[in-house]
C-alpha cells in the first residue's frame, strides 16, 4: 500500500505580503512528495486554524518577517489547542530574532527556520518530525 | 502550469546567442590556440559554465569581435546626452553626489522623528520614511487587523496629527523627502502636503519622492487595496495633482527594488520595471496630460544586487531603453522626460542572518555598482537586517559605506569610468536585448495591467526564485557563511519594539476622535465617497478630508466603499 502523504499547510498570517518564501517552500514540500495546501495572503490564526482542521494537515508552516511572530504563534497554538489539534507540528520561518526564539518555541512552535535555511533541511525535518507520531 | 507560460520562461535565462555571430580577430584567433588551448588542456576551468547570479551565461573573455555592430557615438554617447548610457548628467557625481537617502521608520512618530534627526546630523542628504503595515494597509492603529503590527516595519501613521510628529523640526522646505507607501499613497501624501503647508513651505518647492507604484505591489510585494482599475486612477490624479501645484515632487518612484527582491532575475527587474513605467505613462496620457510635462516628474527605484557587473549593465540599460521609448513610442520632445532618474537600494534578500557582519561587504559592494551605474540616491541596507529593523549603531556604518565611497575610493571623480569596457558595453546590450523582448511579450498582452491579470509577470518571478532557490540547495550558487564557510557567531543585539507603541497609538488615536469636529469629518468622508463614484480628481477630497483629522483607515474606507478590495489568485 502506498504510504499516506504527509499534508501541509503553508500560511502567510498578519498584513505582510512578502510571500517568496512562503511560495519556495510551498513548491519545494510538493516537489518532495508531500500534498501542500498554501493559504494565500493576509490570514488571521483563526483562518489558518480552520483551515488546518478542515484539511487535517500534519504540518503547519507560517512565513512571518513582518515582527508580528510574537504575537501570531501564541494565538494561533491556542486556537489549535481548543480545536483539538495537538499532534500537529507547527513551523516558522522568516525575520526572527535571536531573542524571541526560545519563547516561541515555549509556546508549541517545534521550529524555526531563519534565512539561508535549505528546503532540504526543512524537508528532513518534516520527515523526521511527522514518523515519530 | 500552461504549455504557454512554460514556453515563455524559457527566454527568461537567454542563451548566449551573440557569441555564435563573433568574428574574433586573427590575433585572438591566434592566442586562443597558442595560448588558451593548452592552458585549459593542463588546468581545466573551476566550472563547466559561469552564470551571473540570475543565471545569465559569461564568457571568458570579452573583446573588440564582441561590439562589432557597436556604435561608441550611437550606442554609448555622451553623459547628459541621449542614449544616456553614460549618465543623465554631463559632470554625474563630479558635479553633485548622489543623494545618501537612507530608508527609516520605527515605532511611534516621535520615535521615527528622533531617528530622521539623528541621521540628518550624520550627513545624511535626504530623508526616506518607512511605514508599519497597518500604514501601507491603509488600516489605523487600533484597528483589529493591525495587532502585532504597529510600529513593527516601520513608523505608524494613523493621522495628519501622527504626520505632525513625524516632522517636527524637519523643514520640509529644505529637506527632500521620500515616502515609501503604495496603495495609501495619496492620502499619506496629502498629510505631507498638509504638514508642508502649516510649516509655511511652498509647495511649487517641495521636492522628494512618493513611492506609489501600485503595479509592482500586484507582481512582487503585494500591499494592495483596491482592485487595479481604480489604483491606477488614483496614481493617476496623483500625478494630475503634481503638475499642477508640486512641479519638483516626484509624484512616483517606479520600483524594480521589490520585484527583485521577490525573487526575479535582473532583465526581469529591468523590464517588468519599465514596463510598468510605460504603463504609467500610457494612463497619464489617456487622462488628457502632456507627455512632456508630466513624465519629467516620474522617477524609478532599483536594486543593487551582489552580480557587481550585472548590475551596472541593468541600470545603463535602463536608460536607454526609457530614452528609445519616450521618443519613438511617445514622440516625446523634452529631455527632461527622456532621462531616467533613479535611487537605488542594496538587496535586503542578499543578506544573510549567519556572519552578520559580513553584510557590511557585501552591502559596500552592491553599492559601489549602483554609483558605477550611475544612481542619483542610494539606500545602503545595515548589517542586522536578517534579524530585525536596523539599530542606531547599525545604520550609521551603513551611512557611513557610503561616505567611504564618495570620499576615500575616487569612484566619483570621473563619469561613467567603466564606458568602453569591452564587457559592459556587451552585457548592456545584451541586457537591453533580454529586457525589450519581455516588454514586448508585454505589450502583446495588452499592457501591464492585462498581464497581472494573467498573472504573467508573478509566474516568471516565482520560476526565478525557485531555480535560484535549488541553485543555493545544490551548492551551484555560494552564499558565504550560509552555504559555505560556514562558522559559528555570537548573536547581534538588535532593534526591538514592543507592545507599548500600540498602546501609545491607541491612545492618541481616541484622544484625536474625541478633540476633531465629528460633523466635519463626516460630511468631507461623505464628499470623498461622492467624488469617487464620479471621475474627479480625488486628491482635493482627500486633502479636505485629512485635514479635517479624518484618519488614513476611515479615508481608505471610504474608498473601499466604492472600489471594493483586491484579492490576488496565489500560485505556487
Amino acid at each position: 500500500m502506498p504510504e499516506k502523504k504527509i499534508r501541509v499547510l503553508i500560511a502567510k498570517p498578519g498584513l505582510d505580503g512578502h510571500d517568496r518564501g512562503a511560495k519556495v517552500i510551498a513548491r519545494a514540500l510538493r516537489d518532495a512528495g508531500m500534498e501542500v495546501i498554501y493559504t494565500g495572503l493576509r490570514q488571521t490564526p483563526e483562518m489558518i486554524a480552520s483551515a488546518a482542521v478542515q484539511e487535517d494537515v500534519d504540518v503547519i508552516g507560517l512565513s512571518i518577517l513582518s515582527g508580528a511572530h510574537n504575537t501570531i504563534c501564541p494565538q494561533l497554538m491556542n486556537l489549535l489547542r481548543d480545536k483539538g489539534m495537538n499532534d500537529v507540528t507547527v513551523l516558522v520561518g522568516g525575520i526572527i530574532p535571536e531573542s524571541d526564539i526560545a519563547p516561541l518555541k515555549k509556546a508549541g512552535i517545534a521550529e524555526i527556520f531563519l534565512p539561508g535555511t535549505s528546503t532540504q533541511d526543512i524537508i528532513d525535518f518534516i520527515h523526521k518530525r511527522v514518523s515519530m507520531h | 502550469m500552461s504549455e504557454e507560460f512554460k514556453a515563455t520562461t524559457q527566454t527568461a535565462r537567454p542563451t548566449d546567442a551573440s557569441s555564435a555571430h563573433r568574428k574574433p580577430s586573427a590575433k585572438e584567433q591566434a592566442w586562443e590556440k597558442n595560448t588558451l588551448q593548452p592552458t585549459l588542456e593542463r588546468n581545466p576551468e573551476r566550472q563547466a559554465e559561469f552564470t551571473t547570479i540570475s543565471g545569465y551565461p559569461i564568457r571568458r573573455l570579452y573583446t573588440q569581435a564582441d561590439l562589432a555592430n557597436w556604435d561608441p557615438d550611437r550606442d554609448l554617447g555622451c553623459p547628459g546626452e541621449p542614449p544616456y548610457t553614460r549618465g543623465i548628467h554631463s559632470t554625474m557625481h563630479r558635479g553633485r553626489l548622489w543623494t545618501m537617502r537612507q530608508f527609516a521608520g520605527f515605532g511611534a512618530a516621535e520615535d521615527t522623528n528622533q531617528r530622521f534627526r539623528y541621521l540628518l546630523a550624520q550627513g545624511q542628504t535626504g530623508l526616506s520614511t518607512a511605514f508599519d503595515l497597518p500604514t501601507l494597509m491603509g488600516y489605523d492603529s487600533d484597528h483589529a487587523l493591525s495587532e502585532g503590527e504597529v510600529g513593527k516595519c516601520g513608523v505608524a501613521i494613523s493621522s495628519l496629527a501622527d504626520m505632525e510628529v513625524l516632522f517636527d523640526k524637519i523643514p520640509l522646505a529644505n529637506v527632500t523627502t521620500s515616502m515609501t507607501i503604495n496603495s495609501p499613497a495619496a492620502v499619506i501624501w496629502a498629510m505631507y502636503l498638509a504638514v508642508a503647508e502649516k510649516q509655511g513651505a511652498d509647495w511649487k518647492k517641495l521636492a522628494g519622492t512618493l513611492q506609489n507604484d501600485i503595479l509592482k505591489e500586484y507582481i512582487a510585494q503585494k500591499e494592495y487595496i483596491y482592485p487595479p482599475e481604480p489604483s491606477m486612477r488614483l496614481v493617476i490624479d496623483t500625478f494630475e495633482f503634481g503638475v499642477k501645484n508640486t512641479p519638483k515632487f516626484n509624484p512616483i518612484s517606479i520600483s524594480g527594488y521589490h520585484i527583485r527582491e521577490a525573487g526575479s532575475t535582473a532583465i526581469q527587474e529591468l523590464a517588468f520595471t519599465l514596463r510598468d513605467g510605460l504603463e504609467y505613462v500610457e494612463w497619464g496620457m489617456r487622462r488628457g496630460l502632456d507627455v512632456d510635462v508630466f513624465v519629467p516628474q516620474l522617477s524609478f527605484f532599483f536594486n543593487a544586487h551582489s552580480d557587481f557587473f550585472e548590475e551596472i549593465a541593468k541600470y545603463r540599460a535602463a536608460r536607454r531603453i526609457w530614452h528609445k521609448a519616450m521618443v519613438e513610442r511617445y514622440g516625446s520632445k523634452n529631455p527632461r522626460a527622456w532621462a531616467l532618474r533613479f535611487h537605488t537600494q542594496t538587496a535586503g534578500c542578499s543578506l544573510t542572518a549567519q556572519q552578520p557582519y559580513n553584510n557590511v561587504v557585501r552591502t559596500a559592494l552592491q553599492a559601489l555598482s549602483a554609483v558605477l551605474g550611475g544612481t542619483q540616491s542610494l539606500h545602503t541596507n545595515s548589517l542586522d537586517e536578517a534579524w530585525a529593523l536596523p539599530t542606531e549603531f547599525a545604520a550609521t556604518i551603513a551611512l557611513r559605506t557610503q561616505q567611504i565611497i564618495a570620499h576615500e575610493t575616487g569612484v566619483a571623480n570621473t563619469v561613467d569610468p567603466l564606458g568602453g569596457s569591452y564587457f559592459v558595453e556587451t552585457l548592456t546590450n545584451e541586457v537591453e536585448r533580454g529586457a525589450w523582448d519581455y516588454i514586448e511579450r508585454i505589450d502583446a498582452m495588452g499592457g501591464m495591467v492585462a498581464a497581472i491579470e494573467r498573472s504573467y509577470p508573478q509566474r516568471e518571478i516565482a520560476e526565478a526564485s525557485y531555480r535560484y532557490q535549488m541553485d543555493l540547495d545544490k551548492k551551484e550558487k555560494i552564499m558565504v557563511g550560509v552555504n559555505d564557510f560556514v562558522s559559528e557567531e555570537k548573536p547581534l543585539d538588535t532593534l526591538q519594539i514592543d507592545e507599548s507603541v500600540a498602546h501609545r497609538q491607541a491612545e492618541r488615536l481616541s484622544k484625536l476622535r474625541a478633540a476633531r469636529s465629528k460633523e466635519e469629518v463626516v460630511r468631507r468622508l461623505n464628499a470623498l465617497r461622492t467624488a469617487a463614484e464620479g471621475k474627479d480628481n480625488l486628491m482635493p477630497f482627500i486633502f479636505d478630508a485629512v485635514k479635517s483629522y479624518a484618519t488614513l483607515g476611515e479615508i481608505c474606507d471610504a474608498m473601499r466603499d466604492v472600489f471594493g478590495t483586491y484579492e490576488e489568485v496565489a500560485i505556487t
